[in-house]
């Protein structure tokens, strides 16, 4: 039993500080994703998604030329993209151009402060901890600040719900109830901003969007509830999080040079296996609604 | 005898830059009243009901519901878009969507209770869409999320129904059954509607009014009282002819270069459909 046990949370997995706060942290950011991102679906912005991930990284590649901490340069950046690509306009075809500009200049601007990074400081790291995330070297320091930015954007979010609902779902019906919808537009970029750039300091900026797309694309799949996909696709997130963290843990005792996986690899797999068993699941919903109706037309 | 009139237009004015787009208009309606609101493209059809929801404010006059000038938007007003753009896979059923109209604008996240499952599948018994209301809305046809925003509409309680053109996705079947549920709903719950269209003909023998924009001015009453030639060219300041030909309608312009577009109003789209259909 305990060989079992041992095999599953190696020794000393629970003692680790690093290993506490890449928990609670990962957890967290997974939570916020999963949420955030079956809006992001419902709204049709995966594109928007991608932009942000890009721009906090240029963000967090330039942290390290001034001496802070990556998650400032992410969160800094990805808040100002993500304002910005809603101010730019309403019209979709002007905003996706628009947004083709900012994304290309940051992308500039991002890859001069990794050659800088890398030539003229001390940290020749900088890419590797902008692109795979720094789960398990997170700076004490910083644990506070992202935890704080990641529950209240989880308050905001459950806060905004509905209206955030209908503007997503029709925004001349919420201007006719009067609800904001350019605020909330932009509240609700600057929750995705959140959850993308605490995420891209954790997994990586490579991989944030994973979080973002893959357990709402899994839990879509699964129900055509709104409520029960929220919470299903931060439930597939912290599943995907929390053992990719244990095999992150366990593989530095795997070959080949005993250093360790990188964690965003095994989230990055598992999202894509519970994708992909969700693709198993039969149908059901839609062959049940024309069923029933059936049902009761006969009755 | 004084009528209360649940809706009026008083002297309304709009311009955009040097255009005037609603040229004095002059507007009351009663409570349950179905009234049609025809006109061609850019008559000011969707400007007149933006200002009836206050989202935009006139240059000149007021606009009163329930006999209270109203300046913002009112609670009493039921909005149905034309359509939502949704797509198949969003995760959102029908119940969802009308669940909206009762709760949409509130903070926090709605909270099941038998109450508010009551209220729902009370309207959307009402609407006739309890058979799909537990489908996936992006699947649904154009015709049964029609049905789905009318019930969503309800839920707001309104007194006033404004819908505009709901029936430009639909076949002439769903049309027809869309104007007649409307129709009903607004006979049956007292609700002022009123329903913007291109082509009168589906609403033909349900509506009780016709409100009738042309260049900048309105002409409302019976239907047979304003599709005259006399009235429409009035509003037009041309020469239309009125033409009545089995039953339907049909708008003819009299200057030459103007005759196509307005010939397209009057029901040609309507005609050939329905051609289709016989044949
Ligand atoms: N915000 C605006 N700024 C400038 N012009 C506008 C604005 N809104 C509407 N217009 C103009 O006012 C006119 C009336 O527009 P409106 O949308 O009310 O027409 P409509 O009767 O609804 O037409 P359609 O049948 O095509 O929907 C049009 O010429 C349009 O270009
Ligand atoms: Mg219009």
């Amino acid at each position: 039993m305990t060989t079992v046990l041992h095999y599953v949370f190696a020794p000393g997995l629970l003692q680790s500080e690093e290993v506490l706060h890449a928990f609670l942290v990962g957890i967290l950011v997974a939570v916020i994703s999963g949420v955030v991102g079956v809006f992001v679906v419902l709204r049709g912005q995966s594109f928007v998604g991608h932009v942000l991930t890009d721009i906090g990284a240029a963000g967090a590649s330039g942290s390290f030329l001034v001496g802070v901490n990556a998650w400032y340069g992410f969160i800094s950046f990805g808040i100002l993209a993500g304002a910005g690509v809603e101010w730019l306009g309403d019209r979709a075809r002007n905003r996706d151009v628009a947004t083709g500009i900012i994304l290309s200049f940051a992308m500039g601007l991002g890859s001069l402060f990794l050659y800088f990074d890398t030539r003229f400081t001390s940290n020749a790291s900088a890419p590797m901890m902008v692109l795979f995330g720094s789960m398990f070297v997170l700076n004490p320091g910083v644990i506070p600040i992202v935890t704080f930015t990641g529950l209240a954007a989880l308050v905001v979010l459950l806060l905004i719900y509905r209206p955030l609902l209908v503007c997503s779902v029709n925004p001349e019906i919420a201007k006719t109830r009067g609800i904001p919808v350019r605020l909330v537009g932009i509240l609700f970029m600057i929750l995705l901003a959140i959850a993308i750039e605490d995420g891209s300091l954790v997994v990586g900026s490579l991989l944030s969007t994973a979080l973002i797309i893959g357990p709402p694309a899994t839990a879509i799949r699964l129900t055509s509830r709104i409520g029960l996909a929220s919470v299903l696709s931060a439930g597939i997130g912290v599943v995907a999080t929390g053992l990719g963290i244990l095999l992150a843990y366990d593989s530095y005792l795997w070959p080949p040079v005993h250093r360790g996986w990188p964690v965003s690899f095994f989230i990055a797999v598992l999202v894509l296996v519970f994708y992909l068993l969700s693709r198993l699941w039969p149908e059901r919903r839609y062959a049940q609604g024309a069923g029933s109706a059936r049902r009761e037309e006969v009755a | 005898m004084q009528v209360e009139h649940v809706l009026e237009l008083n002297d309304i004015v709009v311009q955009f830059g040097q255009r005037t787009v609603l040229d004095h208009i002059d507007v009351a309606i009663e409570a349950g009243e179905f009234v049609g609101l025809i006109g061609p493209n850019g008559a000011g059809k969707t400007t007149l009901l933006r200002v009836i929801l206050g989202l935009l404010s006139p240059n000149h006059g007021e606009v009163r519901v329930d006999g209270k000038s109203v300046r913002k938007r009112n609670r009493a007003i039921g909005y149905v878009p034309q359509k939502i753009h949704l797509d198949p896979d969003t995760p959102l059923r029908g119940r969802d969507l009308v669940g909206l109209g009762l709760d949409g604008h509130r903070f926090g996240v709605p909270l099941p209770s038998r109450k508010r499952r009551a209220r729902i599948d009370e309207v959307l018994e009402a609407v006739d869409a309890l058979r799909f209301a537990d489908a996936p809305v992006g699947r649904l046809s154009g015709g049964e999320q029609q049905r789905l925003l009318i019930a969503q509409a309800l839920l707001t309680d309104p007194k006033i129904l404004l819908l505009d053109e709901p029936l430009s996705n639909l076949d002439i079947r769903s049309a027809h059954e869309v104007v007649r549920l409307v129709g009903r709903l607004g006979k049956e719950r007292g609700i002022a509607v009123i329903l913007v269209a291109h082509d009168m003909n589906p609403l033909l023998g349900h509506m009780d009014k016709v409100l009738y924009l042309a260049e900048g001015h309105a002409a409302m009453g019976e239907v047979d009282a304003v599709i005259q030639s006399e009235v429409l060219s009035r509003l037009y300041g041309y020469e239309v002819e009125v033409l009545r030909v089995r039953g339907r309608v049909l708008v003819v312009g009299g200057r030459d270069e103007e005759a196509d577009v307005v010939d397209l109003l009057g029901g040609f789209h309507c005609g050939d459909h329905e051609d289709v259909m016989n044949s």
